[in-house]
């Protein structure tokens, strides 16, 4: 197990080293003065530039230059925003939880209808549960989350008037940002406005979540009815059967354990195709993420805002497939004795 | 047991929907504006955008005097009353008793405001040595290109509440350029608290005026928030909350008109306004408002040095078709510079009308016969005097490859727009200006003349000193039918040179709940949400 978690490690400091060079080389390659891009200072006066370069090292070899932009992305300074003359970091410390958060409501409700309809298709193999929850996930997986997002738009926000179709929250509602998770925040200040705050919350999260969850409960779904039917094939499962065990007892404790197994490994894999379709569901309701942010920025041509954003996300998507691969270790005996780490 | 558990946790939670709210009345007292652009900054006396002066100039700050859209005459504001000397070089300004300053969680005043404050913010703006002059890089585009600070030779406080402005020279415009939303009075107590803690760059960020709104809280993209200023001296504020939910989209901001999301929204876009109208609780207020749409051209860069090519552009535009494609029949065709509802306003009977083959003969008179590539910059934003300048760029686009030109559209963020254009990036660009006073200087002196250029803020990159000289000749006097006369020159010198090509004047559109009363569509300046309400 130690060797396993050494070489995880290992693995995991040469992603952040690789993910780090080229953000770094983006400096350069961005168009305009790697000094504007690395500090987001523009129109700085001599004194000022001087000042820039000797912080930056922009006299030193290149090598120099990126040990001290590593030692600054550790120490919180990652430069300045073009459009908004703020700490890129700040930015990132505000708008990101409300990416994960709605990341992790949509991933809850995946599971929470993925796996259960993926096990009722694997047990009802080839009958009408199947067929219908399987074209239902065909359906689901084919539909661009754009397009489902707009229809959702179309029918319950501008049609029935069901729901808010942007922000987080009511805007009158003053939620004082201690966590930035506006649902934690609500509760820790023990439901302010009698309540009411919490529940226009869970209206502004309703359909961001519907749409963002889309794709990975269909994912999970076809993983897990493919993994239970490659379970009740096994001979054990047979053997169960054969020594007289009810269908319950067999889907439940026998077989539901080993054939989530590969189900947790892609819960962990779906994080960054999550946070790619976060963007996009961000951008649609307007939700303050970290997305909408990223996008935003890349149509002011913020440079600083750029790097900081995708550095953010790519580390967030590496320690979440990490986290996953741990978890699936923890519980899955037989892939410790792989010896080498992967991605 | 578990039918009870799940009861259980039923009845909590209800019980938390069900407790009797203080605060749910709060919420229907809040007003939520839905604005197109983030603010640049929270001082009108350092910008002339209008998407930013709308947000913060009316209901943060309050001016010496106003004047009144329906009579055009002075109001008093700040100043009670004030009092011109004979040979009009001397103002002097008596000030109200008794207005206070905003109580905020950043700063607490200890006195009223006084004369003090006043000198304070008008010397921030001419004197070099005042603390605060170049705190953000010293632009105060309004006074730079009107010329105030050529003009005023002392700002003199003779007591408490009585302050004199010494002139060089009369000038006729000078009152309504104090009227206008940039000259606002700022406090210098925390001026001076803000050097004391060296921190004098959050003066322009958290704001301190006198106005009936307080600042509360600004997340740029998403909201600025507001509180009512309980102490407002001119009257109660019904709003307890104001926020500006900031919306990019003219049709997300249409959409959160529909879904209840804001109450009020700025300029909602012709093409949209009828599925407004067909709601029945939603009120589209329609007003006429002196303004101006232009297509300008940098005049600095070749080939657009060139009179010839200008007029050959000007005229390979079909600008009825625009209208009709972007205004959608809400708009006036340009006449003249000047809208016609201003008193000085002289039909041009020269305008540049659509002519493909005489465009074609200017370029060949200029020397471009096999044209030439021009890039044409587009606001992003929708503004009175373009609603869609993205459309229109398409469609001059597609006019000027009749001629030979091939024009490539530039976008960028509205802030960030403004900024590159006031450097003279641009070939040629799409923009506009909406009044602040009625008085016609405020559409040549910040735009069109030598100081402008300056101060970032002429589009048409255009100096011409016998233009400057009709300009200055103009304020000069204060007989009405001598400046007509001046100003009459003026226009027929800009359709004849066409540093830039006057298209269409806007009218100014505002949807709100019908539940929102007292906002008032002014024909000039920034949106005042003082007296707003819910009923």
């Amino acid at each position: 197990m130690r060797e396993y978690l050494f070489r995880r490690l290992s693995l995991l400091i040469f992603m952040l080293l690789t993910l780090t060079a080229f953000t770094f080389s983006l400096n350069y390659l961005f168009p305009g003065d790697a000094i504007t891009n690395l500090s987001g200072q523009v129109n700085s006066s001599y004194a000022q530039s001087q000042a820039l370069a000797d912080k930056y090292k922009l006299e030193e070899n290149i090598i120099v230059q990126y040990g001290a932009f590593v030692g600054r992305i550790f120490n919180g300074d990652w430069g300045y925003s073009l459009s908004s003359g703020q700490p890129v970091f700040e930015h990132i410390l505000l708008l990101f939880p409300a990416t994960i958060e709605l990341c992790v409501y949509a991933l809850a409700v995946a599971i929470m209808f993925g796996i259960p309809a993926g096990v009722i298709a694997a047990v009802f193999h080839k009958r009408w549960p199947d067929n219908i929850i399987n074209s239902l996930t065909l359906m689901g997986f084919s539909i661009p989350i754009f397009w489902l997002a707009l229809l959702l738009i179309m029918v319950f926000c501008l049609g029935l008037g069901l729901f808010p179709m942007s922000g987080r929250i009511d805007l009158l509602y003053e939620i004082e940002p201690l966590s930035h998770f506006i649902l934690v925040d609500i509760i820790a200040q023990s439901f302010p406005y009698g309540g009411l705050a919490f529940i226009d919350a869970l209206k502004h999260l309703a359909l961001p979540t519907i749409v963002l969850a889309m794709y990975p409960t269909t994912v999970l779904i076809r993983f897990t009815r493919d993994s239970m039917l490659n379970v009740l094939e096994q001979n054990y499962i047979k053997t169960a059967r054969a020594k007289g065990l009810n269908r319950r007892q067999l889907i439940l404790h026998h077989a539901l354990r080993n054939a989530l197994l590969p189900v947790i490994k892609q819960i962990g894999l779906q994080f960054s195709t999550l946070l790619t379709l976060a963007m996009i569901t961000e951008v649609i309701f307007s939700w303050p993420g970290v997305g909408r942010w990223l996008i935003e920025s890349i149509y002011q041509r913020d440079y600083p805002a750029i790097q900081g954003g995708l550095l953010a996300v790519s580390v967030f998507v590496i320690f979440a497939n990490m986290f996953a691969e741990f978890s699936h270790t923890l519980l899955n005996p037989i892939s410790r004795n792989q010896a080498h780490g992967k991605i | 047991m578990r039918i009870l558990l799940l009861g259980t946790l039923c009845t909590l939670l209800l019980g938390c929907i069900d407790e009797p709210n203080v605060k749910l009345n709060e919420k229907n007292q809040g007003l939520v504006y839905c604005a197109e652009a983030n603010p640049m900054t929270f001082n009108p006396q350092v910008t002339t955008t209008g998407s930013t002066i709308d947000l913060i100039a009316n209901q943060l700050y309050d001016r010496l005097i106003s004047i009144d859209p329906n009579t055009a005459e002075f109001k008093p504001e700040l100043a009670e009353s004030w009092g011109v000397s004979d040979d009009g070089t001397t103002i002097t300004f008596f000030l109200r008793k008794g207005v206070q300053f905003h109580h905020t969680d950043y700063f607490t005043p200890s006195r009223e405001m006084t004369a003090d404050d006043v000198v304070f913010s008008f010397d921030r703006l001419f004197n070099v040595y005042n603390p605060y002059h170049f705190v953000g890089d010293a632009t105060y585009p309004y006074f730079q290109s009107v010329g105030l600070d050529q003009l005023i030779q002392e700002i003199i406080k003779v007591d408490d509440y009585t302050v004199q402005f010494k002139l060089f020279n009369a000038e006729s415009s000078f009152l309504s350029n104090l009227a206008t939303d940039f000259a606002v009075i700022t406090s210098k107590e925390y001026a001076d608290i803000l050097v004391a803690i060296e921190n004098k760059s959050q003066f322009d960020n958290k704001p301190i005026g006198t106005g009936p709104y307080k600042f509360k809280q600004y997340l740029r993209d998403n909201l600025v928030r507001y509180h009512k200023n309980e102490s407002y001296w001119k009257h109660p504020v019904a709003m307890s909350q104001l926020v500006f939910d900031i919306t990019t989209n003219n049709t997300s901001r249409i959409a959160k008109m529909l879904t209840k999301e804001c109450d009020v929204t700025a300029h909602p876009s012709a093409s949209q306004l009828s599925v407004l109208s067909k709601r029945a609780d939603i009120v589209v207020d329609k007003a006429e408002n002196l303004n101006i749409g232009y297509w300008a051209f940098n005049t600095e860069k070749e080939p657009f040095d060139n009179s010839l090519v200008r007029k050959a552009l000007a005229h390979s535009v079909d600008f009825k078709k625009i209208l009709q494609a972007v205004f959608y029949g809400n708009g006036q065709v340009a006449k003249s510079y000047l809208p016609p509802a201003s008193w000085a306003f002289s039909k041009q009977n020269n305008m540049p009308t659509y002519n493909p083959t005489l465009a074609r003969k200017y370029l060949d008179m200029a020397g471009y016969k096999e044209g030439f590539e021009m890039t044409i910059w587009a606001m992003p934003v929708s503004r009175i005097y373009n609603p869609n300048a993205r459309k229109m760029a398409e469609l001059i686009q597609s006019d000027l490859k009749e001629i030979g030109v091939t024009a490539k559209i530039v976008e960028y963020e509205w802030n960030t727009f403004i900024e590159r254009i006031g450097k003279h990036e641009h070939d040629s660009v799409l923009l506009g200006w909406v009044a602040d006073t009625p008085d016609p200087d405020n559409f040549f002196s910040p735009l069109l003349s030598c100081t402008a250029t300056f101060s970032d803020k002429n589009p048409a990159n255009w100096c011409n000193p016998e233009f400057d000289l009709l300009l200055t000749k103009a304020l000069d006097t204060t007989d009405i039918e001598e400046r007509k006369a001046f100003y009459a020159q003026a226009q027929a010198m800009i359709i004849d040179q066409l540093p830039l090509v006057p298209i269409a004047h806007g009218m100014r559109f505002q949807a709100s709940s019908k539940e929102v009363k007292g906002i008032d569509l002014k024909p000039f300046g920034g949106i005042s949400l003082a007296n707003a309400r819910k009923q």
